[in-house]
């Protein structure tokens, strides 16, 4: 029954963890990184 | 029956490759050698998916995460963090099974002929844990530690990834070789005595010319890709069971996830189908929601009498062992 209710809390907690993030403005570091070709990823850099 | 159940395993596959075709859909990319660069990227994939790959309208969720562990403007990821927790508590790694490119690559090559198809050796199980280091070291622990002098470089995208390799990396270096355009100018170019040499300032991420800038690195991403693609060919998903950070994070999910294995042990026969037919090497019956599991279903399809199931298990129910026999 625990099991079954868990992943009502975790995803509870998701949110509020997101939206924390959100207004930390951490959504912009990632669309920062994304929108430029990450040169590490390829191998490059 | 058998029917029915043939179409549920046909559905998995077409979800997968819609959302890899959806989630890769920016064509404009692939012509003209660039990546989407709109709002779409402030979200991430559920699955492995190189944000630098010319067709990719989401971020990856571990370069992101990567992204913000090493940044000194944050402590600790909590967008990221929450939206890969997030997909975990619903699907568990139902994301590898349903909405991973990359997985899904692995499966289309294990698809491919061979002699002696390898899914249970000696030491299959222990090597299982190699992902999990990666995910404390290369993804968590190092880009929080070398962001001392400024923002730290992504670790398991830079030393690993064999998707960025396969998905970003063979794309724009080898575009760059056949097309030879002309360099972008990089961020902190830093000519070197009588011979200019461009370089990029520790952090930078501007696109500048890969033929300048093909070494080791690239050579060595290249090996692994190309290692974890052939091994594919005779063994299921290799890299989702021994080095995806990201399945990790999903498997540990798997036992409370919403999408989730049940198992009617009233109905329960004993037959061992579900043992033969698991690729990851596990038994259904004694390892319900494994942190292995990927959710693929084949266990499901092989059940003579239909003791398992799979599926978003939304009624509390009670225990199977207190189910009344019939």
């Amino acid at each position: 029954m625990k099991k079954q209710r868990a992943w009502i809390v975790l995803s509870i907690i998701a949110v509020l963890l997101i939206a924390v993030g959100i207004a930390a403005n951490e959504p912009a570091t990632v669309l920062k990184k994304a929108i430029n070709i990450c040169l590490e990823c390829i191998g490059i850099g | 029956m058998a029917k029915k159940k043939t179409v549920k395993k046909s559905y998995r596959h077409i979800i997968q490759l819609l959302f890899a075709g959806l989630s890769n859909s920016f064509v404009t990319g692939f012509i003209a050698g660039k990546i989407y660069r709109g709002n779409l990227k402030y979200m991430c994939h559920p699955g492995l998916n190189c944000y630098s790959c010319p067709g990719a309208v989401l971020s990856c969720p571990i370069g992101s995460l990567q992204a913000v562990l090493g940044s000194r403007a944050f402590a600790f990821s909590t967008y990221v963090f929450g939206i890969i927790l997030l997909f975990g508590a619903i699907l568990g790694r139902a994301v590898c099974g349903f909405l991973c490119p990359f997985g899904y690559i692995q499966e289309l090559l294990y698809k491919i002929p061979f002699p002696k198809k390898i899914n249970n050796f000696k030491y299959d199980r222990k090597l299982r844990f190699i992902k999990y280091i990666l995910l404390v070291v290369l993804v968590i622990a190092l880009p929080m530690a070398l962001k001392t002098q400024g923002d730290s470089s992504p670790t398991f995208c830079k030393y690993v990834c064999p998707a960025g390799a396969l998905e970003a990396g063979v794309y724009h270096v080898t575009r760059d070789r056949l097309v030879n355009t002309a360099p972008v100018v990089a961020q902190n170019i830093l000519p070197t005595g009588n011979m200019p040499v461009i370089q990029i300032a520790p952090g930078a991420t501007a696109f500048s010319s890969p033929q300048m800038r093909i070494g080791f690195l690239f050579w060595w991403k290249i090996s692994i890709m190309a290692f974890v693609l052939l091994l594919s060919i005779m063994m299921y998903r290799p890299f989702c069971k021994y080095l995806c950070p990201l399945g990790a994070i999903y498997g540990i999910m798997n036992p409370v996830s919403l999408y989730r294995l049940n198992l009617n042990k009233n109905t329960c026969i004993s037959c061992g189908r579900c043992k033969k037919s698991c690729l990851m090497g596990l038994d259904p019956v004694t390892e319900l929601n494994h942190p292995e599991c990927v959710r693929c279903g084949d266990c499901v399809s092989s059940c003579p009498t239909s003791a398992l199931t799979i599926g978003f298990q939304l009624g509390i129910k009670k225990p199977e062992t207190e189910e009344k026999i019939s």
